[in-house]
């Protein structure tokens, strides 16, 4: 069975993830209001990180978050990273995009190529494996998580270190502005007033190895499936056909009452939310929790997938399912069981879903002790 | 087991190892062969040039398994691997908001800000239910590209993979070497 060995989250709510679980365990979140940043025009809200002026420096501040966070996961699970038994794979969709941008001259422009942005990674700690680079839109972390999977599975690698981040900039913002897809104010997943998402800084990192014998704590990436909608290439499906096959996939024949929750991707715009609940309801889900944690951190995009699943570990752990914040009235036409505040629980699994432009899916079923 | 082969350059493309006959290049080239070969899905001219390479490649590829049928299905996935992910798309939409003064983000360019714009575009045209993937590694290199599209038939519902390199770095400069891989 393919199991964790160790996580980091680094976020503007901590640089662990047992401080990042405290913080929004209690409800906080680093949602703000920006007014003019980055030469934008319009205002947006987002969750980002503080961006030191160390123009000059070796690394930019996203390969920065990739290469700390991996380092603080690698230090607690006391691997050797630069055995070429350990692949890296690095989650993201925009990486240095940022260096695009002509006023942006301290940094070689290659760098912007995510292949390169990812050897920044394993070069400062002397691996010797090419970085595989998912960028599968917003479902990229938890497809990095289904590839660490394969490859363990196959046994190509002894361990492999997925790492998702994803760094906010004037192109990211004003794209998802041009789409009218952000929320003037803290997103509301799920809720009957909600108009759209926020963007976050994040970066993300789980160690993966493959084991015979499972322990009661330790948390296994049992199945995963990626799938599409085949309907649109930026707008979901209205019968939510991409998630409920992916739901299904990793379904098989567990029994919805073994699952704690579905960690839903709910971003709070009005398509994704109502066609996540299709799917839930589809897949035979509507009397499982469901809860989205895009109301602490909002949309991290490439961390995405492997924060929240982190996230959601953690939770279990605590015997917890977390609230999702934003959210007060239900306003998806098919019934859910959204969280709006902490709520504990007894069982040991989740799911982790996701879905992205191009018309991707992908869920994520983690156990905690395998399947019991 | 590869089934079969496309090969696309500026210059040269090839099916199942054999040449076909090209009037132009480049860009001018995708444009004539969606003529000759495909001619029924008008969508193609809205589409970004890694899309319309990955397109183009992949039917002429489905052309050469013959027996085209649209009907929905869940066990191919379309898997591919790049160097430039969507740097031509990205470099295009950043020049939309470059300047403040004249500064008007694009949503029909940023929407092809992902690369992996092209293996939705390939499953709506299909009707694809199945995976599709996009991972980036900085040179061509078949042993990975290989090792993962094999990893991929480790889902039980993947029994056919369009899979393998589709490059763009602009316009009139792109690569396309995909195939059609059965469990």
């Amino acid at each position: 069975m393919i199991v964790c060995v160790s996580h980091n989250i680094i976020s503007p709510l901590g640089s662990t993830s047992a401080e990042n679980y405290a913080a929004v365990k209690s409800g906080k979140s680093a949602l703000r209001r920006y007014d003019g940043l980055w030469g934008l025009p319009e205002p947006f809200v987002a969750s980002l990180m503080n961006r030191d002026d160390d123009k000059n420096g070796r690394y930019t501040i996203f390969e920065k978050m990739i290469i700390e966070s991996a380092q603080k996961a690698i230090s607690d699970a006391n691997i050797d990273a630069a055995s070429d038994r350990v692949l890296f794979i690095l989650s993201t969709t925009k990486g240095n995009v940022f260096l695009l941008d002509k006023r942006e001259t301290g940094f070689p422009k290659e760098r912007v190529r995510l292949g390169m942005a990812a050897m920044q990674m394993t070069e400062y700690f002397h691996n010797p494996n090419t970085p595989l680079v998912v960028s599968n839109a917003c479902i990229s972390g938890v497809c990095a998580q289904i590839m660490a999977m394969r490859e363990l599975e196959a046994g190509n690698f002894d361990y492999v270190v997925t790492v998702g981040c994803d760094v906010q900039s004037a192109f990211i913002v004003s794209g998802f502005q041009s789409f009218k897809a952000l929320s003037p104010d803290e997103c509301k997943p799920f809720d009957a007033n909600r108009c759209g998402l926020n963007l976050g800084d994040a970066a993300a990192t789980i160690i993966y190895t493959k084991k015979d014998k499972v322990g009661d704590n330790e948390w296994v990436a049992y199945r995963g499936a990626i799938r599409n909608d085949a309907n649109h290439i930026s707008g979901p499906s209205r019968t939510g056909e991409g998630s409920y096959r992916a739901l299904m996939a990793v379904l098989g024949d567990l029994e919805p009452s073994k699952l704690a929750f579905v960690n839903a991707h709910g971003t709070a715009t009005p398509y994704n939310d109502e066609m996540e609940s299709i799917a839930i309801e589809r897949a035979g889900l509507s009397g499982v929790p469901v809860n989205s944690l895009k109301g602490y951190y909002g949309h991290t995009m490439g961390a995405a997938g492997v924060l929240e699943t982190i996230m959601s570990m953690q939770a279990v752990d605590d015997n917890n399912i977390l609230a999702t914040r934003g959210f007060e009235t239900l306003g998806v036409t098919h019934p859910l069981d959204v969280t709006n505040k902490n709520r504990s629980t007894e069982k040991h699994a989740f799911i982790k879903l996701l879905s992205g432009f191009g018309g991707c899916n992908a869920a994520l079923l983690m156990a905690k002790g395998g399947l019991r | 087991m590869i089934r079969h082969q496309v090969y696309i350059s500026p210059n040269e493309v090839k099916v199942d190892g054999k040449a076909l006959t090209i009037k132009s290049c480049g860009s001018a080239m995708l444009t004539d062969l969606y003529r000759e070969h495909v001619g029924d899905y008008p969508k193609f001219f809205k589409m970004d040039t890694l899309s319309k390479v990955g397109f183009i490649a992949s039917e002429l590829l489905l052309n050469a398994e013959g027996d085209r049928s649209f009907d929905p299905r869940e066990d191919r996935a379309v898997i591919f691997f790049n160097r430039n992910a969507s740097l031509q798309d990205d470099t295009a939409y950043q020049a939309t908001i470059q300047d403040p003064e004249n500064f008007f983000p694009s949503p029909a360019i940023f929407v092809y800000t992902l690369p992996n714009i092209v293996t939705g575009e390939i499953a709506i045209r299909n009707k694809y239910f199945g995976e599709t993937s996009f991972m980036v590694i900085d040179s061509f290199d078949e042993k990975i590209i290989m090792r993962n599209l094999e990893n991929a038939f480790q889902d039980p519902i993947t029994k056919s993979i369009i899979g393998g390199w589709v490059d763009c770095s602009d316009e009139e400069h792109f690569e396309a070497n995909i195939f059609l891989m059965e469990k």
